[in-house]
């Protein structure tokens, strides 16, 4: 093991050495680009022994990852925003040809209008893929996110491609310290590549073939089967991970001082570490909050998210994110989840970060702190569609709220 | 050795496929992989092959092959060679057999970036110059006056008003290792180049002329016949591209009619006069630029 | 080798594989039914040239004791074989 002080995105590749992908396949776009270029670079000093493919897209990019896991190579490719959508139809295509791919992505804005900065729309307008989805929170998440996820996507009850997502910039370009494990311990972690779904001179296959209507539900429903069963897979490398690394990790959420909390805020990525910083500065004064960090936006948390919001006040989920008319994913994903286990919990929806923009903790605070004095936010469950401006107490930010519940920051 | 119908692998690697009867397509492919044997790696795109051909759980390839998408025959090439190679694989062909719409259109970007790179994989196009797996829509390599569902001949405009995209010569331009044109009226020539290209490493292209009785109006016994009279009339032509030159494998002593060629098919029967001098034209010309820029224009 | 029909049609759930990759060559249905009209080899005709066998786009043509077979599972009746002969051993019959 050694500590060094890594990027988000360096963290990503050196924790893609240590998983010994054969194949590369990859088409630069910013912010992902960095973890492409150290990976060239493990190559060209020898210290990765991959085939690294300079794609001329990421269509091809993934087609390329695809030949490559169907011939039973580990595959690793990175992309980012419009990179993410150009390659959209490979997503569906790798995941239903049950590839174990990884994925890194930079979570970016989408065009238009044109933007480099952060936030989560691309990889969440993806989440119908058939993808394992996992938000890191900072590096040392990121590199062992890498190493996890081939552990998590290869195993045979799984078979699913996996994207581990980063914040564009925030997490991507941002330096921390990162304990990176040695390739012996990740050895012992992660074991080589099997798989029956595969070219095979011994056994030749036809691969990637037409289903009709007779049994393509059936290839579908296993499809789904398999993205589910990662959540059992997922504690499984966690035991082992933390065996081995003596890091812990915990499943599809991170609780965070949720257990005798109120007022709640369920948000995922690189700003989880701030809601966490304000909660935590709030209890001093008192105020019973919490955070719940979703880790995996698929298979999705149904269970951990009620279990852990069951006895609150009030939720709020934070997301850089809107599925413009309507609410952000992940809060419709949350409210899901609610009404599965029969919790009725007000459930208040914060848009933030888009493009890039700022979420300062003023910003999270007047958020916990409406959820407990607004009563009115209650009433948001409800089918109006006539807008109104509030002035949220505190910072003076001006919201646009709904009375759906649903509130774009505009700080 | 030459390979011919005597010595050709009687192993049948595409069978129990259901193309249309008399698919000069399917023919390309049934007679490249029986070149290539058993350790070719078969990708097809979304197209009429693939529709055909792999239909769970009817799958009538006997060697490994796979569907790609649309647009990533050649990108799906390049990572199942790296993949073999990666886990210490060496002795097969991962081969491509893409539609003319997948090759000269949507895949044209994906093929120039495995030839850029030289990549070890050979893409063979078998061209029915349309899409005629989604019903004989125009493609880039549809040629001038054509037909299709979607370059009707009507009173205003006469079919397709654009010539063939030059697909032998833009893969040339990337200085790849082998490139060459074929027909399925000439098969021992195509059979020849399959099994010299998969001797060369690197990236090989083959364009190979195969009809689609259904999308070109013939009988579905004429398909053999139309695509040796392609190359009689001197619309289309076999050649090769190696070490930078361009050589010229057959040369018609006297062109065939290719008025009677365009008669034949039900594609250009509403060709006029007019429209057939514009063609013959385009050929004449075409054909100086081979005999002043390709090698062996005496022909054999 | 050639791909050839099987006695099992997977169908039920269990028999479904969990990734779109099966044997390769699995046919279970026949391709006889498409035909107006069949080839017929004279083998008195044939010279056991093999361009039939060459030319036909469903390779249902094989050698035979130096001439030529067929495959009528598999022959869609195109016509082909019969243009290619030119010692006009094939002959094309209506199908009752």
């Amino acid at each position: 093991m050694a500590r060094k002080f890594l990027s988000g995105n360096e963290a990503f590749a050196e924790g893609i050495r240590l998983a010994k992908p054969q194949v590369i396949s990859a088409y630069p776009i910013t912010p992902q680009t960095i973890v492409v270029e150290r990976l060239s670079e493990m190559v060209e000093d020898k210290s990765l022994n991959a085939e690294f493919i300079h794609v001329e897209s990421e269509h091809s990019a993934l087609s390329c990852a695809m030949g490559a896991s169907a011939v039973g190579a580990r595959a690793f490719t990175a992309t980012s925003s419009q990179g993410l959508l150009y390659m959209a139809e490979c997503l569906t295509y790798a995941a239903g040809g049950r590839f174990p791919i990884v994925m890194m992505n930079a979570n970016r804005s989408t065009a238009l209008p044109w933007n480099i900065y952060g936030d989560q729309r691309d990889s969440l307008s993806l989440l119908d893929s058939g993808w394992i989805q996992a938000y890191a929170e900072n590096a040392q998440e990121s590199l062992d996110l890498a190493l996890m996820s081939y552990y998590i996507a290869e195993n045979s009850a799984v078979s699913t491609p996996f994207m581990v997502n980063l914040d564009g910039f925030v997490l991507t370009h941002t330096y921390e310290v990162v304990d990176v494990p040695a390739q012996e311990q990740a050895d012992a972690f992660l074991p080589p590549f099997e798989t029956e779904n595969k070219i095979d001179f011994d056994n030749p296959k036809n691969l990637a073939f037409s289903a009709g209507p007779a049994h393509n539900d059936i290839f579908k429903y296993k499809e789904h089967i398999g993205v589910l069963n990662a959540a059992g897979v997922i504690n499984k490398a966690e035991r082992k991970f933390a065996d081995i690394f003596g890091r812990s990790y915990t499943g599809l959420t991170e609780s965070y001082k949720t257990e005798d909390a109120d007022y709640i805020i369920i948000t995922l990525g690189s700003i989880a570490g701030l809601v966490k910083e304000t909660a935590d500065k709030l209890r001093r004064q008192g105020k019973r909050v919490g955070v719940l960090r979703i880790r995996y936006m698929r298979p999705f948390p149904n269970d951990d998210i009620a279990r852990a919001v069951k006895n609150a006040k009030a939720v709020a989920v934070l997301e850089k994110d809107i599925s413009f008319g309507n609410e952000g994913t992940v809060c419709t994903n949350v409210k899901a989840a609610l009404q599965n286990n029969a919790e009725n919990i007000p459930i208040s929806n914060f848009i933030g970060g888009l493009g890039g923009k700022n979420i300062s903790k003023k910003d999270i605070e007047n958020i916990f702190l409406r959820l407990e004095t607004e009563e009115a936010e209650v009433k948001f469950i409800g089918i109006g569609t006539s807008r109104e401006r509030t002035e949220v107490s505190g910072n003076g930010a001006e919201c646009e709220k709904s009375q759906r519940g649903r509130i774009f920051l505009r700080t | 050795m030459a390979l011919n119908a005597k010595n050709l692998n009687e192993d049948e690697y595409f069978y129990g496929h259901k193309a249309c009867a008399g698919c000069g397509g399917s023919l390309a492919v049934r007679l490249a992989l029986k070149a290539l044997g058993e350790r070719s790696v078969a990708v097809l795109p979304a197209g009429c092959m693939s529709a055909v051909g792999f239909n769970f759980p009817q799958l009538c390839f006997s060697n490994n092959a796979i569907i790609s998408t649309f647009a990533g025959t050649a990108s799906m090439l390049t990572g199942i060679e790296a993949g073999l190679r990666a886990r210490g694989i060496t002795d097969f062909q991962a081969v491509g057999f893409a539609g003319d719409g997948g090759t000269a259109d949507i895949g044209l970007q994906a093929l120039s970036g495995a030839i850029d790179r030289n990549d070890d994989i050979l893409y063979i196009c078998y061209d029915n110059e349309a899409y005629m797996n989604t019903g004989i829509q125009k493609s880039s390599l549809t040629p001038f006056g054509a037909k299709t569902t979607t370059t009707p001949a009507g009173k205003n405009i006469r079919g397709n008003l654009r010539p063939k995209k030059n697909m032998f010569e833009i893969v040339a331009a990337h200085d790849i290792p082998y490139a060459a044109t074929a027909s399925v009226g000439y098969i021992n020539d195509f059979i020849n180049k399959v099994d010299k290209a998969s001797k060369i490493r690197g990236t090989k292209y083959i364009h190979i002329i195969a009809p689609c009785p259904t999308g070109w109006g013939i009988r579905t016994d004429e398909t053999v016949e139309i695509a040796k009279e392609v190359v009689d009339s001197g619309l289309w032509y076999l050649a090769e591209y190696e070490n930078g030159e361009f050589t010229l494998n057959y040369r018609p002593k006297e062109f065939t009619s290719v008025s009677d060629y365009l008669k034949k098919q039900g594609r250009f029967k509403h060709l006029t006069d007019e429209d057939i001098e514009i063609i013959e034209k385009s050929r004449n010309a075409k054909w100086e630029r081979i005999n002043k820029t390709f090698k062996n224009v005496g022909g054999k | 080798m050639k791909p050839y029909l099987r006695d099992k049609i997977p169908s039920a759930f269990d028999e479904i594989p969990d990734a779109p990759s099966y044997e390769a060559g699995y046919l279970v249905t026949k391709n006889s039914g498409w035909r107006n009209v069949k080839p017929v080899i004279d083998l008195g005709k044939c010279r056991g040239c093999l361009q039939c066998y060459l030319q036909c786009p469903d390779g249902v043509i094989f050698k035979r004791d130096g001439k030529v077979g067929i495959d009528y599972d598999f022959c869609k009746g195109c016509g082909i074989c019969r243009k290619a002969c030119k010692f006009g051993a094939v002959e094309m019959e209506a199908e009752k």
